[in-house]
């Protein structure tokens, strides 16, 4: 996937993105008797181009661990490797400025325009004020705001889903090799969550940056993640993972609970029809049959039709021809444990025809691709 | 009424508005002493609000003093000063010194208490996001938060310029020129014209002042605040 | 003042009944002025909230009173009303209404809206919301502005002095003894002056905490 993201790298993104390492990380409060530990012995890599999420309860210490890599929280043990280098013996204000950090308020600075506040970092790293203009108006054309209108404007005139995207904007500007986010899409209503989501994936593709990502929902860890880390209370690593594994495997009782009894539904949903060994066409019975595009995750298929209450569902192309005939028990060996499906995530780079309201399964008796 | 008669009288004779004791020279008395204290008062009292607001320490112990001085009365202390200054410089220790002192006393807290709760008030996720951009301290303090704290900053000096205007009369009353020293004179010689002609003047003066802190503070002040309650 | 001691303390323990009177005085003329002023202010603070419309017209007026100098008022109103403690009331009154009338209707606008909403759900009349909710949260803020009106009046009682001998309350110490170039006696005018001024303020601090047990932590400046 490293090399799939590093072909797909745009003029974008011309750095390149750092491999992450935790190396027994350790972050404690207090003294001596009162001490506590918010996150304790925390290790695992992430190579470059990758997104990885850091996922658990409240107090699982995600967020504080996040912090740890721009240091606004200072480790008490363990190392954070940035590309090899510690981040500990850099200078924090030159790391900082390498370091892309995005937080759910966003904290777009209200004295200052649309413009201005992407163009903060450029600022504060001495580049010229042409350079960060042209910049500012790249990356907001990147987060999909027309540069034209939204540079001058100030952030209370902005929506709560126009501020996200200023946000990420603002994070990109300085073309960082590693993205920190916490909970960036949380204070967003769930529909303008799921666009700014498979919008942030579309962006990934071309920039193929390495991204820290927290969340507390599971589905948007699994969504998002080309490696989850499940956290637990007191601080832990409960498992690491491709996200397939985690769901497949658990490996506690803990995890288990916290990716919910329907994980096998949820496993689904990282799969499409065009990864589904296909049955051939029946003969009979074509007519009124459920369709599925390639795009179709397993699980929406399967919920059509257990709702249609049908045999089966025929599979379309591309080019919106029958190609094959999808059954329930077919959906439910894919779910085998000895079957690993071989996409990881709908927009993943191995699943063709992604369409761009990436997601639904637009399912129509008459077929077709939306 | 005959009052507004004998003070545009006054106002208009053009013998009042030359000489030491004329319009203009205790119009510059006024202003100058009322400027030298404003100025005295922010040296200190802004770095120091500033700073206690941006890092948060010791605010409780200076702001509680800096309320404790805002309860002294500015009569009070410019008389208390005149034995003690005198004694420092017999001229300007009994004309100048006493109400310039107690005008920086009365601006000092305003300035300093708006100056720390503006900062404070900020948004602490604004500062974090700056400090985790990679802003030094610094930066953050005056590129984020003045800024954002500038209209409640504002409020503070232009609250202290005009108290310190209009309560700057009183040092007419000891030793002191200013455009006190008609409202004094005109009551010491019942002279109407005089003494309403003084108070005219003083309020024309603070009310200018006042008027020309808000066009100040509407340029300087970023647009993108404009939704925002200050304070 | 040169060759004098600084205090003389024969002139003081020889005038501690007037003093005392002066005190009173002072006392007597600020008590009135905050109790008639805080009236009147309640009136129109009331009357502000019911006529939105009419509140920014009040604060104009109000900042422009409050930049004519004390010092001028007392004077220029002895020209029109004469020389008696009226004449003097009448500025003391002006200033505390100015100080009061903006905090009586910001505390009744910092009752939060969903507080009032929950008592009118419970079945409270007006009149028992008024009384039982929208006062009592209300009342940090109308003491801040007690404070505020209690501490400058007293100040500015000082400044009567100016009118007179009879007048000014412990002001009259200041002013006395600086025209006789009497060091003991503006001590005692100013100190005690000053003495008062502090201790209404801490006065009202302390009533405030009493009366709002459930606040968690106080704003700045009041």
């Amino acid at each position: 996937m490293t090399a799939d993201a590093a072909a797909g790298r745009s003029a974008a993104s011309r750095t390149g993105a750092a491999a992450l390492e935790f190396r027994g990380v350790t972050k404690r409060y207090g003294r001596g008797e009162q001490a506590h530990g918010a996150v304790n012995d925390l290790s695992f890599e992430i190579p470059s181009g990758a997104i990885c999420v850091l996922v658990g309860p409240s107090g699982c210490g995600k967020t504080t661990s996040l912090k740890m890599v721009n240091r606004l929280i200072e480790p008490t043990a363990g190392e954070i490797l940035l590309d090899g280098v510690n981040v500990l013996t850099e200078d924090v204000t030159a790391l900082r400025r390498r370091i892309g950090y995005v937080i759910q308020q966003v904290g777009l600075f209200p004295h200052l325009t649309v413009g201005r506040n992407v163009a903060v970092v450029p600022a504060l790293v001495g580049w010229s004020k042409g350079r960060q203009l042209a910049r500012a108006d790249e990356l907001l054309s990147l987060v999909g705001l027309d540069p034209a209108s939204y540079r001058n404007r100030y952030p209370y005139q902005l929506s709560g889903g126009e501020r996200q995207r200023v946000g990420v904007a603002r994070a990109l500007a300085a073309d960082p090799p590693l993205m920190l986010m916490d909970e960036p899409f949380a204070a967003v209503d769930p529909i303008v969550r799921e666009r700014l989501q498979d919008e942030f994936l579309r962006l990934q593709r071309d920039l193929a940056k390495t991204i820290l990502f927290v969340t507390h929902d599971i589905d948007e860890a699994i969504k998002m993640g080309d490696f989850v880390a499940v956290m637990e209370e007191g601080g832990r690593l409960a498992q690491f993972g491709p996200p397939d594994e985690i769901l497949a495997h658990p490996a506690s009782d803990f995890v288990a609970r916290f990716v919910g009894a329907d994980r096998g539904l949820k496993r689904l949903s990282l799969v499409t029809i065009a990864d589904l060994e296909l049955a051939p066409l029946p003969a009979s019975a074509r007519a009124g049959l459920p369709t599925f595009t390639p795009s179709t995750k397993l699980r929406d298929a399967l919920s059509v039709l257990l709702a249609a209450d049908s045999r089966g569902g025929i599979a379309l192309d591309e080019e919106g021809q029958p190609c094959g005939f999808v059954t329930v028990d077919a959906i439910a060996s894919a779910l085998a444990d000895d079957r690993q499906p071989t996409a990881t995530r709908p927009g993943g780079a191995t699943t063709t025809g992604v369409s761009a309201a990436a997601g639904d399964a637009k399912v129509t008796a008459a077929g077709g691709d939306s | 009424m005959d009052l507004i008669g004998a003070t545009a009288a006054w106002l208009s004779d053009p013998a009042h508005w030359q000489g030491a004791n004329g319009i203009p020279s205790r119009l510059l008395e006024h202003l100058a002493l009322s400027g030298v204290s404003l100025l005295l008062a922010a040296l200190v009292a802004l770095p120091l609000g500033l700073w206690i607001g941006h890092s948060g320490r010791f605010s409780w112990l200076v702001v509680t003093s800096a309320n404790a001085w805002r309860a002294l009365p500015s009569f009070a202390v410019i008389g208390l000063l005149v034995p003690f200054t005198t004694v420092l410089d017999a001229n300007l220790g009994f004309t100048l010194y006493p109400t310039l002192v107690a005008m920086i006393v009365l601006a000092g807290p305003p300035i300093l208490v708006n100056a720390y709760q503006g900062i404070a008030d900020v948004d602490a996720d604004l500062v974090e996001a700056a400090r985790a951009m990679g802003m030094k301290e610094r930066q953050i303090l005056v590129g984020v938060e003045i800024p954002i704290a500038l209209p409640v900053l504002a409020t503070g000096i232009r609250s202290a310029a005009v108290q310190v205007i209009a309560t700057a009369t009183l040092g007419a009353a000891f030793g002191f020129g200013g455009l006190g020293r008609f409202i004094v004179l005109g009551d010491a010689n019942q002279d109407n014209g005089e003494l309403f002609g003084g108070v005219v003047l003083v309020a024309a003066l603070a009310l200018t002042t006042l008027a020309l802190f808000l066009v100040l503070e509407r340029r300087l002040v970023s647009a993108g605040l404009a939704r925002r309650a200050a304070g | 003042m040169n060759g004098e001691p600084l205090i003389r303390w024969d002139w003081l323990f020889a005038h501690l009944g007037p003093i005392a009177d002066r005190v009173g005085q002072h006392l007597y003329l600020a008590a009135i002025a905050v109790s008639v002023g805080f009236a009147i202010s309640f009136v129109l603070a009331a009357i502000s909230i019911r006529r939105r419309k009419l509140y920014p017209f009040v604060t104009v007026l109000a900042t422009a009173a409050y930049t004519i100098p004390s010092f001028a008022m007392f004077a220029a109103l002895v020209a029109i009303t004469g020389l008696s403690v009226f004449t003097a009331e009448i500025p003391l009154v002006l200033y505390t209404i100015v100080l009061f009338v903006p905090n009586i209707v910001a505390g009744f606008d910092s009752v939060p809206w969903d507080v009032l909403d929950a008592a009118d759900g419970m079945g409270y009349t007006r009149g028992q919301r008024w009384w039982r909710v929208e006062l009592p949260l209300a009342v940090p803020l109308v003491v801040a502005g007690l404070r505020l009106a209690s501490v400058s009046t007293i100040g500015l009682v000082t400044v009567s002095a100016i009118l007179g001998d009879s007048f000014g309350g412990l002001g009259y110490y200041i002013l006395d003894g600086y025209h006789r170039h009497f060091t003991t006696e503006i001590l005692v005018g100013g100190l005690l002056s000053i003495g008062l001024a502090v201790i209404a303020d801490l006065g009202f601090v302390l009533l405030q905490r009493l009366l709002t047990p459930w606040a968690a932590r106080r704003t700045v400046g009041g």
